[in-house]
């Protein structure tokens, strides 16, 4: 794989947890009294939903993106003392 | 009479699991600390939740609703959920990578190796424990004020002074008392699994009290029929609680750098480290933000719906009140006996699973980065290096306990000071892993630009008894944040550069730029 195609998913993380963290200035609910099934505030709702938003967000980036593989733990050594 | 006994015998339970995991240790300091590193996905998910889930989510979120509206889940819910999640990817994995190549315990350890400085760990020492203290505060305060809330009129003659019910002092007292021997026998292993039962205790108990709460205050035979009628009540009375007109745009921008602190506590650098493998995060870093709403919706709604709650003509919530008291008034009125007696246990778990984990990392950074790193090796024997880490622990818990009996101060104010410090620390790490070009000098800049700006600012709001308190309309964390970051940017490129060696240990791709 070239480069630019392992930071291609990498790149496409980021611009999602951007795009969330956009979202979630959400200036166009910010004096909406509405309801949801009449007891749930709109603006609740809304950040409920990002809340689902960023759990997927986060399944995609142990997708596509995972930061390190189990064997990259390396040599383990102590910098204590075990007894 | 009754919520006292099932408090005390839930209490008695973790009692029981600490000793229980005590006798499964191995017998090691690596094992006390870190668990020997054995830590899987759902308990490494279970910990990093319960122990950032404190006082602050649960009574604080609870009394911030009744004050300022459903403005408080995007606040702080919906961003920890981003910004949390952000951490254990960005700082934990690549952290316990490291950690586990060289073996540290601690995040000073990580520092000092990194920054090839000892001095770096006698500043960052006392500022990181000075941080904790008001974290600590959170819980111990909020332990003893849900205690008094839940068992008022339990004992009208024995504590006449607090409608009966058992004094703050007491019941923070106890409850200290209870998580420092589970945490002593115990260690992380017990710890983790304390968090893990306590999380799913408070998760489950929430979720029954708000059901309670709004059958209680709806009184109608369907459940839907009950939410609508106990947010129809805040329609009428308080509608300004449904939408956040009342906020400032400005603050709640600012209010998004308040998660990053999780990417700084001590307690949650050691819980990353004990976690088996890189793939363990992989489920703490995706199902975080869901529980983090599955814990806050519920108690925002519950606070907004205390503030127009009536029940019997007269208000659930009496003028005047302290706001962290809400929750348990809330509880303790609209709630059976025995139930008002499970749910206190829900929130003192929520509680509890971050004093654990709180007392345990002090006692670890007092034995390696002090008595460990400043004394031969063969100058104390183990047992003698615990006995030193739990006086010191005693020692903080006791100072802690000493500071909640002299100014109780909003829980949610107190939070925020103390994450705004471990949020403007936040790009010392992240530069420490990630740029190459940080020196030693550029962090101690950052750490003393840091340590600087927030005692100013915590100093002009009162020492947090200022609770609007807001410097350019806005959270003093994003000037603290700003300054701390030019500083240890501006330092770093003035000054010399880390050794090769160094670089090669951090970031081997480095290519050696002298012969």
């Amino acid at each position: 794989m070239r480069p630019c195609e392992k930071q291609r998913p990498v790149s496409i993380l980021w611009a999602l947890i951007l795009l969330l963290i956009v979202l979630h200035q959400d200036v166009w609910f910010w004096d909406d009294k509405r309801l949801l099934l009449g007891f749930l505030p709109i603006g609740l709702f809304y950040h409920m939903g990002l809340s689902v938003a960023a759990a997927a967000t986060w399944l995609l980036a142990t997708r596509i993106a995972w930061p390190a593989d189990d064997s990259a733990s390396g040599n383990e050594r102590s910098n204590g003392a075990d007894s | 009479m009754t919520p006292l006994l099932i408090i005390a015998g839930y209490l008695a339970l973790l009692l029981g699991l600490g000793v229980c995991a005590g006798r499964l240790s191995r017998g090691t300091s690596t094992d006390y600390m870190l668990a020997s590193h054995t830590i899987g996905p759902f308990l490494l998910l279970m910990s990093l939740f319960g122990t950032t889930m404190t006082a602050f989510a649960l009574v604080g979120s609870t009394g911030e609703a009744f004050k300022e509206g459903i403005g408080v889940y995007g606040m702080l819910a919906s961003s920890s959920g981003i910004v949390h999640s952000l951490c254990f990817y960005v700082l934990g994995v690549k952290l316990w990578r490291l950690g586990r190549r060289y073996g540290y315990r601690t995040q000073i350890q990580f520092f000092r190796d990194r920054l090839e400085s000892d001095a770096i760990g006698i500043v960052l020492f006392p500022i990181l424990v000075g941080l904790i203290i008001p974290y600590l505060l959170i819980g111990v305060l909020a332990s003893g004020i849900v205690t008094n809330g839940v068992t008022r009129g339990a004992f009208p003659e024995l504590f006449a002074s607090t409608e009966g019910g058992i004094p703050p002092w007491l019941g923070s007292l106890v409850i200290c008392v209870i998580v420092l021997i589970y945490v002593f026998t115990g260690g992380m292993r017990g710890t983790a699994w304390a968090n893990a039962f306590q999380t799913a205790v408070f998760m489950v108990l929430g979720v029954v009290t708000f059901f309670v709460i709004a059958g209680r205050l709806g009184g109608q035979e369907s459940l839907i029929a009950n939410l609508r009628s106990a947010t129809e009540a805040v329609h009428q009375r308080h509608p300004e609680m449904l939408d956040r007109s009342h906020l400032s745009r400005a603050l709640y921008l600012s209010y998004m750098l308040i998660p990053l602190s999780a990417g700084m506590f001590p307690h949650l650098f050691q819980h990353w480290l004990t976690a088996r493998s890189a793939s363990s995060f992989k489920l703490p870093v995706v199902v975080h933000p869901l529980f983090i709403m599955i814990v806050w919706a519920p108690c925002v709604l519950v606070g907004v719906w205390a503030t127009s709650a009536v029940v019997d003509g007269r208000p659930v919530i009496p003028d005047g009140v302290n706001v962290n008291a809400v929750l348990a008034i809330m509880v303790g009125k609209l709630s059976g006996a025995a139930l008002s007696g499970l749910l206190t246990a829900g929130i003192l778990a929520a509680i509890m699973s971050s004093l654990d984990s709180q007392f345990l990392c002090v006692g670890t950074m007092f034995t390696e980065d002090i008595v460990r790193h400043y004394n031969p090796r063969d100058r104390f024997t183990d047992r003698q290096i615990v006995v030193l880490a739990r006086l010191f622990v005693i020692g903080v818990v006791a100072a802690t306990y000493g500071l909640s009996l002299l100014n109780p101060v909003a829980v949610f104010t107190l939070g925020i000071w103390c994450f705004s410090g471990f949020a403007s620390l936040v790009p010392l790490a992240c530069a420490a892993l990630y740029w190459r070009r940080l020196t030693v000098a550029g962090s101690f800049a950052s750490i003393i630009v840091m340590a600087g700006t927030w005692s100013y600012f915590f100093w002009q709001a009162d020492f947090a008894a200022n609770r609007e308190y807001q410097f350019l309309g806005m959270l003093p964390v994003v000037v603290i944040l700003v300054c701390s970051t030019v500083a240890l940017v501006a330092v770093s490129l003035l000054t010399r550069p880390p050794s090769d060696a160094t670089l090669q240990r951090f970031f081997p791709d480095t290519k050696i730029s002298r012969p």
